[in-house]
């Protein structure tokens, strides 16, 4: 008899793909990827080394802060305020027949499928992109957006109503219907008890997704007060830009705040 | 006995009156608030009654759409993904220690968690194409503003959400690596960094799959990517690239949420 002999073993933590190998391969190819599309931006150096210094100075001409011209900062901040809650409504307006639609358990599959494919188009395009065709529509100003948020939302927050609507118990709903109900009468004595509190914690985090949006659409003058910060960075007036950023920050910052102390009451 | 002969209502209500008036005073300030809103906005409602001959009109003008210019935009579009995954590297990179510093339960002390909250607060607070503009003020236009801009913004997020995952790691590990007489930075290694690694790693491809996106509008500000042409086709009123430019970036983002939630299926 013999002792036994322990196997030579050397611990090594387990890996997140499976195996050693494979680990090797795909970090290895990722790192490939990473050498080739630096490579093929054609990064010039010589002007990156020069920004450094540029960003020194524009940090130095930020500092201080100048809210001396308050007034047109209040108005810009204001009017993306106004343009965020005022999209929000209209979106979730607008929502409501396509998540109808957009729900497999609701709409037959025909209708199911358009509602999806517009909430999966309409999704894939950033708010500038819808913001500067709706420019191209309406003209500058706050009207293009509060379509573009308004479309945003709308689209956005019919995916999600649809989600919710799809897991709902289908009980209530068989209930309901074997009573005679109509369709309005079986969403709204159904479908709607189920999913309202999980929706309006959705809308009340899209006021606040639209409040961050409305910030930056101005930039191709839509409206608030990202026009004028567009503005200020255009005029090299650096010192109210970092005013409007700071408030943009302050106002971003109470906005999840807001979200999340309402959301957590809805709970 | 005069309790048992209580009456009921012999109609079935939903919601008793109280309830009623508190929807309603909801639905008021709502509206109210709405009202303002638009009030306030001074809109032109001329505009809105030929609206959807303008739309019918833009669309006629678009269609069709002009394929030839396909091969043209295929760098930008390569451009536009090296932008976001490069941006995503950075950040990660970046974002590791700043969530450390912003996990309550590895921080030093409290300025530096100030710290790190600060950072992560300013970070999320400013958009990305707002980030664009800052960065092509300091580097001049072009791609390496772009990475720069995503990276700023990602790590906000990368951060928050890794620093979330920290503060709710399993005390176990860490306190049966620090009994080995493990330093510190052994601990966050050993014990913290591979149980937080499934959700850096889920979070990085999901916020990929966000900065696909937000880079295909870096361009408006001259960050780079597909945005730059199609701000120019828009401005030239070349409608039909316009189209072959949206149907592209529609099908890259598609393709990359597609296969974001698919490796992210796959880690988590």
């Amino acid at each position: 008899m013999s002792v036994a002999v322990a196997p030579a073993y050397h611990w090594q933590p387990s890996t997140l793909f499976g195996s050693r190998a494979r680990q090797r391969i795909v970090l290895g190819v990722f790192a490939l990827y990473c050498v080739w599309s630096i490579y093929d931006l054609r990064i010039d150096y010589a002007r990156v080394a020069r920004g450094l210094p540029r960003a020194l100075d524009m940090l130095a001409r930020m500092w201080p802060p100048d809210f001396g011209r308050w007034q047109l900062l209040l108005d810009g901040m204001l009017e993306s305020i106004q343009m965020a809650i005022a999209s929000s409504v209209l979106g979730a307006i607008l929502c409501v027949p396509l998540a109808l639609c957009a729900a497999r358990n609701l709409a037959p599959v025909l209708v199911y499928a358009a509602a999806r494919g517009v909430i999966v188009v309409g999704r894939t395009f950033h708010e500038v992109i819808v913001a500067i065709l709706f420019v191209k529509l309406f003209g500058f100003g706050a009207v293009a957006g509060l379509l573009t948020l308004a479309f945003s939302s709308a689209v956005f927050l019919a995916k999600m109503i649809a989600e919710d609507i799809e897991n709902i118990r289908p009980g209530p709903v068989e209930a309901v219907r074997a009573t005679g109900a109509r369709f309005g009468q079986v969403v709204a004595f159904a479908v709607l008890p189920q999913i309202i509190v999980r929706t309006l914690g959705v809308f009340i985090y899209r006021i606040d997704a639209n409040l961050r949006h409305s910030t930056v659409i101005g930039i191709v003058g839509a409206g608030g007060i990202g026009q004028t910060l567009s503005a200020s960075f255009s005029r090299y007036d650096y010192d109210f830009s970092a005013a409007i950023l700071i408030s943009i920050a302050l106002l971003v910052a109470f906005g999840e705040w807001f979200s999340d102390w309402v959301r957590r009451r809805l709970r | 006995m005069n309790s048992l002969r209580h009456e009921y209502p012999r109609t079935w209500q939903r919601r008793s009156l109280g309830q009623t008036l508190r929807a309603w005073l909801w639905l008021a300030g709502a509206a109210l608030a709405a009202a303002w809103s638009v009030s306030a906005l001074d809109i032109e409602w001329a505009f809105f009654a030929d609206a959807h001959v303008q739309a019918a009109d833009l669309i006629g003008r678009m269609w069709p759409p002009r394929w030839a210019y396909l091969p043209t935009i295929l760098r930008p579009l390569i451009e536009t993904i090296h932008i976001a995954t490069l941006g995503t590297v950075i950040a990660v990179v970046l974002a590791l220690p700043v969530a450390f510093l912003a996990a309550r339960n590895t921080t030093a002390n409290q300025f530096t968690w100030l710290i790190g909250r600060a950072i992560l607060v300013g970070s999320r607070s400013v958009n990305t194409v707002i980030w664009g503009l800052i960065f092509v003020a300091i580097f001049g236009p072009g791609p390496v503003a772009g990475i720069c801009a995503v990276a700023a913004r990602s790590v906000g997020f990368l951060a928050k959400l890794v620093a979330e995952a920290i503060e709710e790691v399993q005390v176990g590990q860490v306190e049966a690596i620090a009994a080995t007489g493990a330093r510190t930075s052994q601990v966050w290694l050993v014990a913290i960094l591979p149980q937080v690694l499934p959700v850096l790693i889920g979070t990085a491809v999901y916020r990929w799959d966000i900065n696909v996106r937000e880079s295909s509008v870096l361009g408006f500000v001259g960050a780079g990517g597909i945005g730059l042409y199609l701000y120019a086709s828009i401005n030239q009123f070349a409608w039909p690239q316009v189209l072959v430019i949206l149907i592209a970036t529609s099908v890259i983002v598609l393709v990359s949420e597609a296969a974001s939630a698919w490796v992210r299926s796959r880690v988590t």
